[in-house]
């Protein structure tokens, strides 16, 4: 399979995840708002989401912010919700070994859970657009940026996003997504066991750990059931 | 407001690092060693499976709301196969089914 690097794919990368950044944007607005009201200023709270890019691990870092800062904790809890991010890269592997070091780890800084779900279901229609990873976590990494800065400048003057409909867009996104990556009745049991399991992980693990067990655990189905 | 503490950079940078290190080190680790069959098959089942590790608790959270807007955008994005037109489905199916 060949798999390009074209400025046409950033293109349609970026397009194509327009509309999930602004749902993104969403949650870009509660964090700097919650940022602020733990202590962080407008820069600061910018600037760790123009760096960190990883929405879930920033909105519990600004849970643990405290006078002394908890440093260490800060920082041990971001690796442990990001490991997740360990698979996703590797799930772009098939792909990805054609492109260069510069491409494809210039890429991943910009990977979010939305883009590189994205990015997956376009590269499994055989596309080989492998800029497209890159465009699609720049949409997101602008609006995500941009409503940082809006939400910690306004402060509390934000009422509850779940008014607007807004808390469930990422949960659309998703079952959007997995209807995309569906590949037949062989995909039925791994799914239903990831679903188990990420359901029950959630309830009894801190954090994101759900997410990384469920995905294993679909997984393991899957390898076990190819014999 | 625009001020930036020195600890607080540091912090964020350590952030940084410990988050970067996790999103190219699947990668990085897999253009190491060689994998099985077994094992790529593993990969090709991933990403589904991570996809519903991260929605199905969300939902197992909701109601008869959620639920039904995201059936309607399963069957609109199954039909279409247009992310925007399912999006634009499901938040209109969600506010009218919780005002219910």
């Amino acid at each position: 399979m060949s798999v390009s690097f074209e400025r046409s794919d950033v293109v349609a990368g970026f397009r194509t995840c327009l509309p999930v950044a602004v749902g993104v944007g969403g949650y870009g607005i509660a964090f700097g708002v919650l940022s602020r009201q733990a202590g962080l200023s407008v820069a600061e709270a910018t600037l760790m989401s123009a760096t960190v890019l990883a929405g879930a691990s920033q909105l519990i870092a600004v849970e643990l912010w405290d006078a002394p800062l908890p440093v260490v904790a800060i920082v041990v809890t971001t690796l442990v919700v990001n490991l997740r991010y360990v698979l996703m890269g590797a799930s772009l592997r098939p792909w990805f070994e054609d492109l260069s070091p510069l491409q494809s780890y210039g890429s991943l800084f910009f990977v979010t859970d939305e883009s590189w779900a994205l990015s997956i279901a376009d590269l499994r229609t055989g596309s080989g657009r492998g800029g497209f990873l890159l465009g699609a976590g720049l949409s997101i990494w602008v609006l995500w940026v941009a409503t940082t800065a809006i939400g910690a400048a306004a402060g509390g003057a934000v009422g509850n996003p779940k008014r607007y409909g807004l808390d469930f867009v990422l949960t659309g996104i998703f079952v959007i997504i997995a209807v995309g990556l569906w590949r037949g009745r062989e995909d039925l049991a791994p799914w239903a066991v990831a679903a188990g399991f990420a359901i029950l992980g959630a309830e009894m693990l801190p954090g994101r750990w759900y997410i990384l067990l469920g995905g294993l655990a679909g997984c393991l189905v899957a390898v076990i059931r190819h014999d | 407001m625009i001020d930036l503490d020195p600890l607080v950079v540091g912090v964020i940078a350590g952030m940084v690092l410990v988050t970067y290190a996790t999103k190219v080190g699947g990668l990085w680790l897999l253009g190491r060693i060689e994998l099985s069959e077994r094992a790529e098959v593993g990969l090709e089942a991933l990403p589904g499976a991570i996809i519903v590790a991260i929605v199905a608790p969300e939902l197992a959270g909701g109601g008869p709301p959620e639920w039904a807007a995201a059936g309607l955008a399963a069957v609109v994005a199954w039909r279409t196969d247009n992310l925007l037109v399912s999006l634009a489905v499901a938040m209109a199916a969600v506010l009218a089914f919780r005002a219910i």
